[in-house]
């Protein structure tokens, strides 16, 4: 399809499947804070999603798709851009460019590679099976989810892994969260400012929001 | 021999009309067939070759560049000249006419300069239909601004960009022609000859400039664009490839070469810093709209020229003339210029520079707004000169800019060869002895997109398309002598560098034959030319190979053919026994030591004529006839 | 002055290429950094020394020809400068400097510090243009254009193609080149007809002429002589995502119509 073949076609399906993938990982962070309001509060939130059922199911298939894409074509331009500048400058300054835009790629393929990690941990649970939340049900014998990320952040190397590869995935939406206004074409003069402030802003915050769970629990504050 | 122009009969303002109605046409079905030649990818060479691509014919359009975009006429700053007669202030066809008659001081030819005043506003037009951003007014409508030489506001401009935004339109119409197919392009490629075959040009021997590769192209027609040759004085505002090379050696050919003396100093340069000096930067003419001109009274004055109180500052362009003030014509503030800083009243280093107030317009406009009109100038000013034009005066200095002489051509704009055309600069154009402000722009433009299509048609028709192909022995002959030459600079192996001879050869001639000339100057400049130019042969050094990309070579050419034509210009100037324009011979000046003209023998256009590398060129001469303007003393007090 | 320079030397085109170091002596702080280069070429030349190739023409900062990375920066440290217009003061003595080529697939090295750019000219080529015919265009003033879309046009026309933002991407992009054209002409009343056709033509042009795509490093702005912003990209972008609105990836799209 032309759209696809387009260089700014591409960066858009970049641009609207990161923007879902954003959605999820905001939407995955608030339900992440029910855990400070203890075993009711997430146990309560991992109950209501799974209600959800078919619908869950359905948000799980975009998100794939839109996970699908967006590794495909991030990894194609990549491929595409070093082959556009084969010779390196002997000695090379960034003026504009920042670490978390140069380096896109690897933290992209080390979040990808942490959602692997991730689903195995947690949704899977093959990695430590012993924290697995059917194997601590609750009062009721449902699966508490609270005792899992518990025992599971108490280990300080499960910690660190969450700590470092939400680094990447905060260093891969300082770039890309203003970016992405640039690419679907929502900058301008007057709000380059604001947009640029303001998704290195949510890149942080979303950042803090996320090993805060890992670091309160590690240091004993929560639990 | 008489020169005749072949103007058209009839009343100015029919010539052109007329003239149009009785030239032949090419039909449709036949133009692709005829191959037709560009050189240079200025206005004129750009639009002439997008326009006559646009009209079917086969185009091949070179350049010396590495894009057809970055021909000089990308530098020039202030803006166009179009009689629209916007602003309601007076303007009319025949005002424009008459401006530019009497700002070259009655050394043009009527007719042309009519035709150029006729077709201005179709230029404003078609630019603007082509994106250009003129500037405009909230309302809309397009701004002028005032230019010198002229009473009413009639420039056209785009911020201090409008050259470049001029080249992009008519680049972007000859893009769109070489995706249509009909124009070629050849970008990095150089012409060395004019092949002439039965006394009709039809090709031209180019190198490129990649591979040094020396051949031939064949056309029906030529076009040369190839600029003005103001870096026969070494610093110039000429592109630092600009060069003389394609001009004179179609001049060896057998065209005319017109009064070369009439040469353009700008008076608003930044000036020279030192020996190391490679080119130098214009600011635009347009600065003096709101700019003041002053030295100090007292000689030598060092103090601060924020620390000078008005009563001790000298504001000569408004005393001298007092009614067009520092708007007066360049050839006239250029001389004042230098006689102030003869005087002793220069500032700067070297005492060679005059300032250029800005104090007053921003008292009176504010900071905005001069910043809006002259930003991007009084950045430049800043860059190379490390001060702030808003804060102190700048120093501006007169620089060689603009060549009014060129290829002799006739209403047609066909040379004395025929098949030969020449637009823009390159030709003698429509400028007389001085060209005024905003009209070099106007000149490109009105040759290349509204002249050119018509008059190569009249030429065209009355051949056969193809009749001589490349492997005539005429183009094998100027291959090998391009050859010759080359091999010939590359086996000298001489101690001295080309650029030490460029820089040699501009010092002669600004001393000498620079804004204010005199006969023992010419004399002694002639003398001191045809020594550089035996030493030239005897002593300089090509590094490098022929067959590789190798600037010294290109620029060795060039320099070469400069040298010659140097001798060419004193000659000229010699000969002219009258101060006109840009000419200005301290023999002939008035008590208050202004240019005194020679209408009674020198109202002519002289037309050199080569006649052998040792032997003198014969001068020829077209008369000039002025039935529409009175031939009057320029009066600009 | 003194400097060092350590400046790309190659021969020619696709032959094996390296820096090669070269004293600058008496370098006058008035000086462009072209000027610089001269002076070194003549001592170049007169010890029998073929000269470093570069391109320069206007040495004005506006034809665009002049090309040199210098430490890691198209056309050196100073903001809004090109090369030819960077004077010496901004260098210190004993300084040494990196002199590079632009690098891009898309500008393959001719000699020395000289690039091939007719990329950028063919990306222009392929719609970069009102397809306006000499004459027959109505009067200059029968169509108002604002003063803010005339004023924005002109941002985006200042543009000199010299290729600093290729030579400056990481990903060796033409997308600010390309936007400062789009920009241009969409910006005004006479470019909208083509509007459409125009960026989907010069955005396929510009992959196939082996640009890479643009990533939002935004370099490019930074090195920009002229100063041409990243918001003209932003710009191109609204546009193609018009442009696909309206004809849905028809192939049309790629291809202007020819009258």
């Amino acid at each position: 399809m032309h759209f696809l073949k387009s260089t700014v076609g591409r960066k858009l399906v970049m641009a609207v499947s990161g923007t879902v993938l954003l959605v999820f990982v905001v939407v995955h962070l608030l339900g992440n804070t029910t855990i400070y309001s203890g075993p009711d509060g997430i146990n309560a939130y991992a109950r209501a999603l799974r209600s959800l059922g078919p619908l869950l199911w359905a948000f799980r298939l975009i998100l794939v798709a839109m996970f699908i894409l967006h590794v495909f074509y991030g990894i194609q331009l990549t491929l595409e851009n070093r082959a556009a500048k084969p010779e390196a400058y002997a000695v090379r300054k960034h003026i504009e460019s920042t670490f978390s835009s140069i380096t896109m790629i690897w933290t992209g393929l080390l979040i990808g590679a942490f959602i692997v990690y991730h689903l195995l941990h947690f949704t899977f649970q093959v990695t430590n099976p012993g924290i697995s939340a059917s194997r601590h049900p609750d009062a009721l014998g449902r699966p508490d989810v609270f005792t899992m990320v518990l025992l599971s952040f108490r280990k300080f190397f499960v910690s660190l892994i969450y700590v470092g590869a939400l680094g990447a995935l905060g260093l891969h939406l300082l770039h890309s969260i203003e970016g992405s206004f640039q690419t679907v074409g929502l900058n301008s003069d007057r709000t380059f400012p604001v947009i640029r402030k303001g998704g290195r802003l949510a890149a942080l915050l979303i950042y803090f929001g996320y090993i805060s769970i890992p670091i309160v629990i590690l240091a004993g504050i929560l639990g | 021999m008489i020169l005749d122009g072949r103007c058209p009969p009839g009343s100015l303002s029919e010539k052109w009309e007329r003239h149009r109605h009785e030239m032949k046409l090419v039909s449709p079905v036949n133009k692709r067939k005829y191959r037709i030649i560009v050189v240079g990818t200025g206005l004129a060479g750009a639009s002439a070759a997008a326009t006559l691509g646009e009209l079917g014919y086969t185009v091949e359009a070179i350049c010396y560049q590495d894009s057809a975009r970055r021909a000089h006429s990308i530098a020039a700053q202030g803006g166009i000249n179009a009689a629209k007669n916007y602003p309601n202030d007076g303007d009319s066809v025949f005002r424009l006419f008459h401006d530019t008659i009497k700002g070259g001081d009655f050394r043009s030819r009527e007719a042309n300069v009519y035709r150029l005043a006729e077709v201005s506003g179709c230029i404003i037009d078609q630019c603007v239909a082509q994106g250009v951003p003129f500037a405009r007014d909230y309302a809309g409508y397009l701004v002028n601004r005032s230019f010198g030489g002229a009473q009413v506001s009639r420039t056209f401009y785009a911020r201090g960009q409008t050259g470049q935004q001029l080249l992009l339109g008519a680049y972007s119409a000859l893009s769109r022609q070489v995706k249509e197919g009909t124009v070629t392009l050849r970008p990095r490629t150089e012409m060395l000859d004019l092949v002439v075959v039965d006394g009709e040009a039809k090709g031209i021997t180019v190198r490129d400039l990649v591979t040094g590769e020396i051949r031939s192209v064949g056309g029906d027609a030529v076009c040369l664009c190839t600029g003005g040759y103001m870096n026969v004085f070494y610093l110039s505002t000429n592109s630092m490839g600009g060069n003389v090379t394609a001009a004179y050696r179609a001049y060896k050919k057998g065209a005319f070469l017109r009064t070369r003396a009439y040469t353009q100093i700008h008076p608003t340069c930044i000036p020279v810093t030192g020996e190391h000096q490679s080119k130098l930067t214009l600011m635009s003419e347009s600065l003096r709209n709101d700019g003041r001109v002053w030295v100090p009274r007292i000689r030598g004055d060092r103090r601060l020229p924020r620390e000078i109180p008005e009563e001790e500052r000298d504001y000569y362009l408004e005393r001298k003339y007092p009614s067009f003030g520092n708007l007066a014509p360049r050839d006239i503030s250029s001389r004042a210029a230098k006689e102030v800083c003869d005087e002793g009243h220069g500032v700067g280093p070297g005492g060679r520079g005059v300032y250029l107030d800005f104090a007053d317009a921003i008292a009176r406009l504010g900071e905005g707004t001069i910043r809006e009109r002259y930003g991007n100038l009084f950045e430049m000013y800043e860059r190379i000169t490390a001060e702030n034009a808003y804060e102190r005066p700048m120093r501006i200095y007169p620089a060689p800019h603009y060549a009014m002489g060129g290829l002799w051509v006739d209403y047609n704009l066909q040379s004395t060869i025929p098949g030969l055309f020449v637009l823009g600069e390159a030709n003698f154009s429509d400028h007389g002895a001085n060209r005024l402000g905003a009209s070099a722009l106007m000149q490109g433009l009105a040759d290349g997109y509204f002249i050119i299509p018509y008059t190569i048609a009249d030429y065209l028709a009355r051949i056969k398309p193809g009749k001589v192909v490349r492997g005539h022995p005429e183009f094998l002959k100027s291959v090998e002598e391009c050859k010759a030459f080359v091999g010939r600079l590359l086996s000298i192996k001489g101690k001295r560098t080309v650029n030490e001879f460029h820089r040699e050869l501009g010092s002669v001639m600004w001393e000498n034959v620079g804004m204010i000339r005199s006969r023992e100057s010419l004399a002694g400049a002639l003398k001191q030319i045809s020594e550089l130019r035996a030493e030239f042969w005897k002593n300089v050094r090509v590094p490098g190979g022929e067959e590789e990309l190798n600037q010294e070579l290109e620029k060795a050419g060039r320099v070469a053919d400069f040298i010659e034509f140097a001798e060419l210009m004193i000659r000229d100037a010699l000969h002219r026994n009258e101060s006109c324009g840009g000419h200005f011979r301290v023999e002939y000046q008035t008590a208050e030591g202004e240019a005194k003209r020679d209408d009674e023998n020198f109202c002519y256009v002289a037309a050199w004529e080569y006649k052998g590398p040792e032997a003198e060129p014969e001068l020829h001469t077209e008369p000039l006839l002025f039935e529409n303007v009175q031939l009057a003393v320029r009066s600009y007090k | 002055m003194n400097l060092t320079l350590f400046v790309w030397r190659q021969k020619g085109p696709g032959a094996q290429g390296g820096l090669e170091e070269y004293q600058a002596k008496d370098i006058s702080p008035d000086m462009s950094f072209l000027e610089m280069l001269d002076v070194v070429n003549e001592d170049l030349i007169k010890d029998g020394k073929n000269p470093i190739a570069f391109d320069h023409d206007c040495r004005e900062g506006i034809c665009g020809m002049c090309s040199q990375v210098v430490n890691g920066v198209p056309h050196g440290p100073r903001e809004r400068t090109t090369i030819c217009q960077l004077h010496m003061r901004h260098f210190r003595d004993g300084d040494a400097l990196y002199i590079e080529p632009w690098r891009a697939r898309a500008f393959p090295v001719i000699k020395d510090l000289i690039v091939d750019r007719t990329s950028l000219d063919r990306i222009i080529q392929s719609g970069g243009y009102m397809s306006v015919h000499t004459g027959g265009v109505p009067d200059a003033n029968a169509v108002l254009i604002p003063k803010h879309d005339a004023d924005t046009a002109m941002d985006a026309a200042e543009c000199i193609g010299c290729g600093a933002c290729v030579a400056a991407c990481p990903n060796g992009s033409a997308m600010l080149f390309a936007a400062a054209k789009v920009a241009h002409l969409a910006q005004l009343p006479q470019g909208r007809a083509e509007a459409a056709q125009r960026v989907c033509v010069m955005t396929e042009a510009m992959l196939k002429e082996g640009f890479g795509n643009c990533s939002n490093h935004y370099e490019c702005q930074a090195v920009c002589p002229k100063g041409i912003k990243v918001k003209f990209i932003a710009k191109l972008n609204r546009e193609f995502l018009k442009a696909e609105l309206r004809s849905c990836g028809t192939p049309e799209a790629g291809t202007p119509s020819r009258d």
